[in-house]
């Protein structure tokens, strides 16, 4: 009985730390766009504006509850539980730190990827049941966005899990006590970023969205909470994702002073480190979105099928070939058991040499098709300027 | 235990009411949503049966990819028409032939083999299907390595198959 | 107290009987397709539970199986889909009856 209430205690922490994280995020979201576009932002309610979440919390909580006429009560209710919920329950195989974690499941990595795809159909929910064909088709693209996302992102989570040896989270960050995996896969942290960018819905992908053209897309007939809580998940998202990169490529709740084993100051500097690796990788997301202009339904397609899908297989191929080649010649290290930095080094340079060889082969590749495309468009205008005219 | 004993109760009525409402229902879209619950439950009852990367699987590809691949077809072939009868005239029998096919099973080869039959009826031993233990599998030459790439090749076959097939022209 | 095996092929089992009367009594193409999903799923379900129950050792035929029947369900769903939509886009139709000639 009292493990049961003890495993009752740490679900409720769990489920409630990303929607309590949601508040000052909001804050961030604000002041920080503000001030890339040289504005203040808010201000006013409290110093620097921190009460400002509060009082957009309380503003949605007030609004009346709309539901438009024809629409599907059960599905339009559900389908923002359900994009929260599927963001939420991300966090159960998120390690905080060496002893915090809800539940070390083995195959950690794969059930985070399986969770995240069911934000795809809490949108799809939310885009049919609106009866709105413009919620509809805001809906259909972005399910079609989301889903040829999910590629790259898996792929290229591919390759820590394949130097880490296992799926599970606790051992990928432990896998790196000796080198982060960004300098030995620089090519799959920036797939990811960029395509847990694109699941998110952030700019420049973020037709979700898209406030100036569809009108906000599947989300035209929410109003109130239930926006809200899209809003919210999708904030905490983007915050999970940012988790996800700091566990992944840079080492998680690795740093000065923290040891696998555990202990309150391991636990302490661990949960500290990881704060500060993951507000890195969320401003940086945050100051993409301030800046980039949106990329088109097409061009975000062309994107990624014949640019990220064919570079996230290459690099899967050519990273297991180099680690074969690694073992095969001796100086492959086992990175689950004691790595340090300098029996890691070997391997690590020869996977950079890899994945910056595939960067110049990819550079190569794209420089030659654009000559050639320049090449006949120059043909073309010269075919079209020498024409003999009548 | 008792918890895993209420653990497939309610992962095993997931997926029976979920199948149910998924014909039973008349809004289509409502049955492809019937649909995830059934697929939910499964994945439950695949968590019960230690393998847990099937169950992850099954989320992932079922629920993330092949039942919002049938709610774009529902959405996308909605008749303009006022909904119609969902069960054709021939639904008695395909009832009777359920139930027949049913009754069949459980009373003709399930409870007289596996339930009070000869044949062991408990686990038997504490296996775990781990993930490694299923790479191995798959890609090991006295494994299923040559199912494997027939696989692929079919799951090629059928991406092309579809492309063409669903295209404007 | 440990689930015996029966329990879960009469699971599999009713799943598998509500999905032959959705393809025998349903007249949208749809819906057949989704009785198609609920019959391979009834039998993934089997495969585990006998590979769970059976095994004494750590031979994974049983998961493998069905493995490959996730593969064969997407390339069916898939390519079912697609026809759906090609006929509707002809027929503007989805019901199974109407389509009954091969050519007008």
């Amino acid at each position: 009985m009292a493990s049961f209430l003890t495993t009752l205690l740490v679900v409720a922490i769990v489920a409630t730390t990303p929607l309590v994280l949601a508040i000052p995020l909001i804050w961030i979201e604000r002041k920080v766009a503000a001030r890339i576009q040289d504005r203040l932002g808010p201000n006013r309610v409290g110093p620097w504006g921190i009460i400002q979440p509060i009082a957009d919390a309380i503003k949605l909580i007030g609004k009346e509850d709309i539901t438009p006429a024809g629409t599907d009560k059960v599905v339009y209710n559900l389908a923002p539980i359900v994009a929260v919920a599927s963001v939420v329950l991300m966090w159960a195989c998120i390690p905080f730190a060496p002893n915090l974690i809800g539940v070390d499941l083995e195959i950690g990595v794969l059930y985070i990827v399986s969770v995240a795809s069911l934000g795809t159909m809490a949108i799809m929910m939310a885009g049919w049941s609106g009866n709105n064909k413009y919620a509809l088709l805001g809906a259909f693209r972005v399910v079609a966005q989301l889903v040829s996302y999910e590629v790259p992102l898996v792929l290229s989570l591919l390759i820590p899990v394949l130097l880490a040896g296992s799926m599970g989270m606790q051992d990928i960050v432990t896998a790196q006590q000796g080198m982060w995996f960004i300098f030995m896969a620089p090519v799959a942290a920036l797939i990811f970023f960029i395509s847990a960018q694109a699941e998110t819905g952030r700019a420049p992908f973020d037709l979700l969205e898209a406030e100036s053209e569809l009108v906000a897309g599947f989300n035209i007939e929410y109003s109130g909470m239930k926006f809200g809580l899209f809003f919210a998940g999708e904030f905490v998202h983007v915050l999970t994702n940012g988790v996800l990169i700091a566990h992944l490529f840079v080492g998680g709740w690795w740093g000065l002073g923290v040891s696998a084993e555990g202990g309150i100051l391991s636990n302490v500097l661990g949960l500290i480190y990881l704060v500060i690796k993951t507000t890195i990788f969320y401003f940086i997301s945050l100051w993409l979105r301030n800046t980039l202009p949106r990329v088109r339904i097409d061009q975000l397609m062309n994107f990624n099928w014949k640019f990220l899908v064919p570079i996230s297989v290459a690099n899967l191929v050519i990273t297991s070939l180099l680690l074969k080649i690694s073992q095969v010649a001796g100086f492959a290290v086992d990175l689950t058991t004691n790595a340090s930095f300098t029996a890691a080094l070997p391997m690590t340079l020869l996977l950079l040499g890899g994945n910056i060889a595939l960067i110049l082969g990819v550079i190569a590749i794209y420089g030659f098709n654009i000559r050639r495309d320049r090449v006949q468009e120059e043909a073309q205008a010269e075919a079209i300027a020498h024409a003999p005219s009548h | 235990m008792v918890v895993q004993y209420l653990a497939f109760v309610i992962f095993s009525a997931f997926a029976i009411i979920g199948a149910a409402m998924v014909v039973w229902s008349r809004n289509l879209v409502h049955s492809a949503l019937f649909l995830v619950m059934s697929l939910f439950g499964v994945a439950g009852l695949f968590i019960l049966l230690s393998a847990p990367f099937l169950a992850a699987i099954q989320v992932l590809v079922y629920i993330g990819a092949i039942a919002i691949l049938i709610i774009f077809a529902v959405m996308l072939t909605r008749s303009m028409t006022a909904i119609r009868e969902p069960f054709n005239a021939q639904s008695w029998l395909g009832a009777v032939i359920g139930a027949v096919l049913f009754v069949a099973l459980v009373a003709g080869m399930i409870l007289p083999v596996w339930g009070w039959g000869s044949l062991p009826t408990l686990p038997q031993s504490d296996v775990v299907g781990t993930t490694r233990d299923i790479g191995i599998a798959l890609v090991s030459a006295d494994g299923y390595v040559l199912p494997f790439e027939v696989a692929s090749l079919l799951l090629t076959a059928a991406m092309v198959g579809a492309i063409v097939i669903a295209r404007e022209d | 107290m440990v689930i015996p095996l029966w329990m879960y092929l009469i699971v599999a089992a009713s799943i598998f009987s509500i999905g032959v009367f959705a393809v025998l009594a349903r007249r949208n193409a749809v819906a057949v397709l989704m009785g198609i999903e609920l019959m391979l799923n009834a039998v993934n379900v089997n495969l585990v539970a006998f590979w769970r129950y059976s095994t004494t050792d750590s031979s994974m035929g049983g998961q493998v199986f069905a493995a490959f029947l996730f593969v064969v369900a997407a390339a069916e769903a898939a390519v079912g889909l697609a026809i759906v939509i090609a006929v509707y886009r002809n027929r503007r139709s989805v019901i199974v009856e109407d389509v009954d000639m091969l050519r007008w």
